[in-house]
């Protein structure tokens, strides 16, 4: 089969996928079935783009459908704040380092082997149908069924008041804001360019040796 | 949505970041897998938060994880970048100074 058709195969089985999957979602839970399965569609179905895909650049932004649809699965679960922060971090953050990285290195196209993918999809696919029969099977039959849940009333300042309450997080959020520090200026540090370039002439920040 | 849907999407997560960090030949993709890895705690942790009324400590165990990918994503950029000009490559395979 051809590499065409392959892709196209591919993306066909993708979209048949999540089509059928919003459909039961809408018949046994209605409007929230609906999204809930929406999201998980473009999460999984991100991930899997990401493997699949052969041009790193693409890869990258497929990840992006991932970061969005975990950001609504936050929704649903009720953690605006969180779903936000997903959202300006990851697709904002996380996302735009990767690109430099992409973008600063060579592209490799033609370098996913379907064996490889295959072997791996095999062998961790028998553990995890393992995992969701036995473990989380249990609730299967329930899947679709929500508990009574009371409403979540924790808001965003309740969030803000317990990183910095002393008897709370406070610990943690300074310990937080130490390791940000010193990781960014660690990775200004390291990638500051100091050896041979690409031309061969010696480049560097330092001055000549 | 039961508990056990958003498992089952978190478990599929992670399965295909594992795929990911172990089927392609290029450092990006394992950063990408590991971001993946580490949303699909993320989903575990809200739900289990959102499921067992809805306090804090989900929350708060989301948001670390994020504050630490993102310090992960921004070191790992930089020695992706110093291996490349290094050894003029980006498979983790060829990084074998140690080797010798």
């Amino acid at each position: 089969m051809s590499n065409t058709h392959l892709q196209r195969a591919f993306y066909t089985l993708l979209a048949l996928a999540t089509l059928a999957a919003m459909a039961r979602g809408l018949a046994v839970a209605g409007a929230q079935g609906l999204l809930f399965h929406g999201f998980a569609a473009l999460t999984l179905g991100g991930a899997a783009m990401c493997i699949w895909e052969r041009s790193v650049v693409r890869s990258a932004f497929s990840l992006m459908a991932t970061f969005v649809g975990v950001a609504g699965l936050f929704l649903l679960l009720g953690n605006d704040f969180l779903a936000m922060a997903q959202i300006l971090i990851y697709v904002g953050g996380v996302l735009a380092l990767l690109l430099f990285g992409v973008m600063l290195t060579p592209p490799d196209l033609d370098e996913r082997s379907l064996p490889r993918i295959g072997g791996a999809t095999a062998l961790l696919g028998a553990g995890v149908a393992f995992i969701i029969s036995k473990v989380v099977g249990v609730g299967v039959r329930t899947w679709a069924v929500a508990p009574k849940l009371p409403e979540p009333t924790t808001r965003a300042r309740d969030i803000g008041m317990a990183f910095l309450h002393p008897e709370q997080y406070v610990v943690a959020f300074e310990l937080a804001a130490f390791l940000l520090t010193v990781a960014l200026v660690a990775a200004v540090y390291i990638a500051r360019r100091r050896r041979v370039d690409f031309q061969g002439e010696t480049a560097s920040s330092e001055g000549q040796a | 949505m039961g508990l056990s849907a958003y498992l089952t999407v978190s478990i599929l997560l992670f399965t295909l970041g594992v795929i990911c960090i172990i089927s392609r030949r290029n450092v990006l993709y394992v950063l990408m897998g590991i971001e993946m890895i580490l949303n699909a705690s993320s989903i575990n942790f809200a739900a289990f938060n959102r499921f067992n009324g809805g306090g804090l400590e989900g929350r708060m165990f989301v948001i670390f994880i994020i504050i630490l990918a993102a310090a992960e994503a921004a070191v790992a950029l930089a020695i992706v970048l110093n291996v490349f000009h290094l050894f003029h490559s980006v498979k983790p395979s060829e990084a074998d100074l140690l080797r010798e």
